[in-house]
């Protein structure tokens, strides 16, 4: 059977790319707040800022003044304080729990589109079967009975995110694994290990990788709604969530208490999002034209 | 079993297939990919399997080289069943073996560079030193017409399907193979690549000493290379022969209508009237007793009741057909 | 050729922007072609032969940009408004592709698709719009045609699927049909029979075809003209016969030499012809086979050579340097 590629469609679809150089500004805008925000998070001790436990009883809610840039809370804490600190909150559950779902979903992935047969009905049916949990309830379920704290809560947002990354590597793997090169590393007498690390694992991280950045984005909020319930981080430890929860009972006097975790929050969540969005754009075209 | 033997060349065959059966299950019926298929090839021959999509023979191919576990009969490679093997001993023999395949880019990893690619085979065969490699790799990426400085750190997409292909032509090769399977290698070439691949193929038979199993759907192309020629319809053997006798006297009417459905790039010769009845019957259903008899204008009823066992017809020539042509 | 063109396609030029440049598609192309006609298209992938059948379809990517005129029965396609187009090109112009997997729906039935064609472009009811269909599928060999009209494309055959499209592109007895690569995808057997109903076809309603492929050996016995397309550009076009009897074109006899012939002995060494296809996007000053070309010289290189017409009738070619030999079909 003759397949004559036409040269000049493949160069049609080899020019996608440049879509992405339209995004430009907004990529690199996104890239460039992203860098600013892990930045403070991680540089919070050394920086200038007052603690974000101190409470000023006589200085509470105040608006923006020279003291506190942001100014203070119903507490008398300094708001730019609590969100550079609780930047660190929602970022470490942020992306340490889609990490629990990239490595060992995506390994079930892999391991599942690879080996398919029974372990591969088996992967996929657990995977159906925690989809099934209700997270909610889930998320309650531990925290009441292991307790809150920032561990439990990454380790539970991980393994609800598992079913997710499973997919996107599985269905990456499938069609992988059936194209010539990897029946050719058979051939040659490779191992499984070595084929799924050498062959087909540079291809399957960039999508998977992109939807890493999603799942950044989701599980931020997930973990900001959560803790707004006062369900997620215990007190006094305080993420973007707890303060927007907190924010709500001076929404009247003081409706900058709420918004300026959510702006910070939404900021963030739309710069994963933009940078997840082009990573995948980037590598949609080039598994195409190939 | 003794038809087995009617295929054996007269030298000691580099490989045996004997009996080999394939069959898979889709959903709850079963595809009769390959049926009891025995042929021998002896060490420094081609032998052209041909069959038009569907016949079974990129399956027989796999099957031979333990890429697709058959489900009865043997393959014995240099007297070495190979059905038999499993795991660490399986994979000792593959460097003895390659396949090339028909789509030269996806038989390449889009992620690795060449020079990678090319060496993959040898570090996998345990080559420890890095300079040793690099200096195969040289050899063999030459020896195929290509310039190893300007190849080996570039990716595959920034070749042409021509260059693909004798880049994986050369990774068939570093390991210095006994056996090569080519499984279509000219079909998504253009016209002008072809006749360049197809000597090339030729001059590296002759250069490494190889052994050819030339799987194609394209007869004039088959004839080019093999010695001899294999033609395989929904799963069977039809006839089996040396080259040039298959072409000029055809034993089987599945063969002669190959060959009469060929286009003659020449305006003088009329296309053949009345060529061929019908399609082939789905290889989950295969006709009863020999599996051409519905669009043979030579079948009867003991055609649907027997199946016909290779034997011989001339010399060195074989068919499976109970009204043969000669 | 006697008699009013039924197309003319005249100084055609299609350019495509790309990421890696300005790529000629087609490079100022001239055809006719009669009623009634066979005109055979011969080129490897990249020579443009695709392209030139959309802009006559004015089916262009939208970034194309078409220069030229396509005369159809009388009338400019390119300047023609897109209602009127879209009328012209079921009842007029009909094309067949090579996939038919592809250009079949796979999610409407067979009927669906082929009534929809025939109550669009004919304005019948669905009745009897479905005994037509039934009466085009049997014409192009389908057996059981009832039952067909609700299977979907998945379950039919390769060569099945190409009827059904041949079907639906005859529905509305099209004037001119174009057949893109028809028989690429298919078997060596079914591709004779799939040739064949076409060829029937043709001659049952005196329509034109366009036949674009690959293989000279599919044009050998089935057209009456040739143009032989390399880089976008027509450079070799002749009658078949004088065509193949007197090749002048050094790139037409070489194609015809690289083909493995089915009496050549085994193991005759092919004669290939050296180097790539030409890369559309960086198109050379010269001629654009000069790199792969045996008589290559330096006025080859300098200028790219027109289309002149040979001293038999209706043969013309575009090289400095052609064959005088007759090259002819040897084994």
């Amino acid at each position: 059977m003759a397949t004559l590629e036409l040269q000049i469609t493949d160069d049609i679809a080899s020019s996608a790319p440049q879509g992405t150089r339209r995004l430009g500004l907004l990529f690199w805008a996104a890239t460039g707040w992203l860098i600013f925000i892990l930045a403070a998070a991680i540089l919070a001790p050394l920086l200038p800022l007052p603690s974000p436990t101190d409470m000023d009883m006589l200085e509470r809610r105040a608006p923006i003044s020279a003291l506190h840039w942001l100014g203070t809370d119903a507490l008398g804490r300094d708001e730019l304080a609590r969100v550079v600190y609780g930047a660190r909150i929602s970022l470490t559950v942020g992306l340490f729990a889609p990490i629990i779902g990239l490595t060992i979903g995506g390994a079930l992935g892999m391991l599942a589109g690879y080996f398919r047969g029974r372990f591969e009905s088996f992967v996929v049916g657990s995977m159906d079967v925690l989809l099934a949990f209700p997270p909610l309830i889930l998320a309650l379920a531990v925290t009441a009975y292991l307790g809150q704290s920032i561990l439990n809560l990454t380790c539970i947002l991980g393994v609800l995110g598992i079913p997710a990354f499973m997919r996107v590597a599985r269905a990456s793997t499938l069609t992988l694994a059936r194209r010539e090169f990897v029946i050719a590393a058979q051939a040659l007498g490779a191992t499984h290990a070595r084929i799924l690390l050498r062959e087909l694992l540079p291809n399957v991280a960039l999508p998977l990788l992109a939807f890493f950045l999603l799942g950044v984005a989701v599980t931020i909020v997930v973990e900001g709604a959560l803790s707004f319930l006062g369900l997620g981080v215990p007190p006094p430890i305080s993420s973007w969530g707890s303060m927007i929860g907190e924010g709500r009972e001076s929404l009247e006097i003081a409706p900058q208490l709420a918004f300026i975790p959510a702006i910070a929050m939404f900021l963030t969540v739309l710069a994963f999002n933009l940078v997840g969005d082009t990573l995948r754009a980037l590598t949609d075209p080039r598994q195409g034209a190939l | 079993m003794m038809h087995g033997n009617a295929t054996t060349a007269a030298r000691d065959p580099l490989l045996k297939v004997d009996n080999l059966v394939v069959e898979y299950p889709i959903g709850t019926r079963t595809i009769h990919a390959v049926s009891d298929v025995s042929l021998a090839i002896s060490r420094g021959e081609t032998l052209g399997l041909v069959g038009e999509s569907g016949c079974g023979k990129s399956t027989l191919g796999r099957a031979v080289l333990q890429l697709r576990r058959a489900t009865s009969g043997r393959v014995l490679f240099d007297g070495e069943n190979l059905t038999a093997l499993q795991g660490d001993a399986l994979r000792k023999m593959r460097p003895r073996m390659q396949l090339i395949f028909q789509d030269p880019i996806a038989s390449l990893n889009p992620r690795r560079r060449i020079g990678d690619i090319v060496a993959e085979p040898l570090l996998i065969a345990g080559y420890k030193d890095a300079k040793k490699r690099q200096e195969l790799v040289n050899e063999v990426l030459s020896a195929v017409g290509l310039d190893p400085a300007a190849v080996v750190s570039r990716l595959p997409h920034e070749f042409s399907g021509g260059q693909c292909q004798r880049i994986c032509i050369a990774r068939a090769l570093v390991l210095n193979p006994e056996f090569i399977i080519c499984d279509e290698p000219v079909s998504a070439l253009d016209v002008s690549i072809r006749a360049q691949i197809l000597n090339l193929l030729e001059e590296m038979k002759q250069r490494f000493g190889l052994t050819l199993l030339f799987i194609a759907h394209d007869l004039a192309v088959v004839k080019a290379v093999s010695d001899r020629v294999a033609v395989m319809y929904l799963g069977r053997l039809c006839e089996v022969g040396p080259s040039a006798q298959l072409f000029d006297t055809p034993a089987h009417p599945y063969t002669a209508l190959l060959i009469e459905a060929i286009p003659v790039p020449d305006p003088e010769v009329r296309p053949a009237e009345r060529v061929a009845v019908g399609e082939p019957p789905s290889p989950m259903a295969p006709p009863s007793g020999c599996r051409f008899r519905t669009r043979c204008p030579r079948a009867d009823a003991r055609c649907a009741a027997e199946v016909p066992e290779l034997r011989s017809v001339a010399a060195g020539q074989y068919v499976a057909c109970h009204h043969p042509l000669i | 050729m006697s008699g009013p063109a039924l197309l003319s396609i005249e100084d055609v030029a299609v350019e495509l922007p790309t990421a890696r440049g300005n790529l000629r598609a087609v490079d100022h192309v001239d055809l006719a072609l009669g009623p009634g006609q066979t005109l055979g298209i011969v080129g490897e992938s990249g020579c443009g032969k695709t392209m030139l059948s959309r802009a006559i379809l004015q089916l262009l990517p939208k970034k194309a940009k078409l220069s030229g005129r396509v005369i159809f029965d009388g009338q400019d396609l390119v300047r023609l408004k897109a209602e009127a187009l879209r009328k012209l090109r079921a009842r007029s112009i009909a094309v067949v592709f090579q996939d038919p997997m592809t250009s079949l729906n796979p999610v409407l039935t067979i009927g669906t698709q082929l009534i929809e064609t025939l109550q669009e472009h004919l304005a019948l009811d669905v009745a009897a719009a479905r005994r037509r269909g039934v009466e085009l599928l049997a014409a192009v060999g389908i057996p059981a045609p009832e039952q067909r009209l609700n299977q979907y494309p998945h379950q039919l055959s390769g060569g099945m699927r190409q009827r059904v499209a041949i079907a639906i592109a005859l529905s509305c007895e099209p004037k001119l049909l174009i057949a893109d690569e028809p028989t690429t995808a298919l078997d060596v057997t079914i591709q004779a029979q799939i040739l064949d109903l076409l060829a029937r076809e043709q001659r049952r309603r005196h329509m034109a075809m366009i036949l674009i492929t690959h293989d000279l050996g599919v044009v050998a016995g089935r057209t009456d003209e040739v143009a032989v397309m390399y880089a976008g550009r027509v450079v070799e076009r002749a009658p078949t016969r004088a065509l193949f009897k007197n090749m002048q074109m050094p790139y037409t006899a070489a194609l015809l030499a690289a083909i493995p012939k089915i009496d050549a002995a085994p193991h005759t060494p092919l004669a290939a012809i050296p180097g790539r296809p030409p890369d559309p996007t960086r198109p050379l000053k010269g001629c654009s086979f000069a790199p792969r070309c045996r008589y290559v010289s330096d006025q080859c290189l300098r200028g790219k050579p027109a289309l002149t017409s040979a001293e038999a009738e209706g043969h013309s070619y575009a090289c400095f340097h052609p064959l005088t030999i007759a090259a002819g079909v040897s084994a």
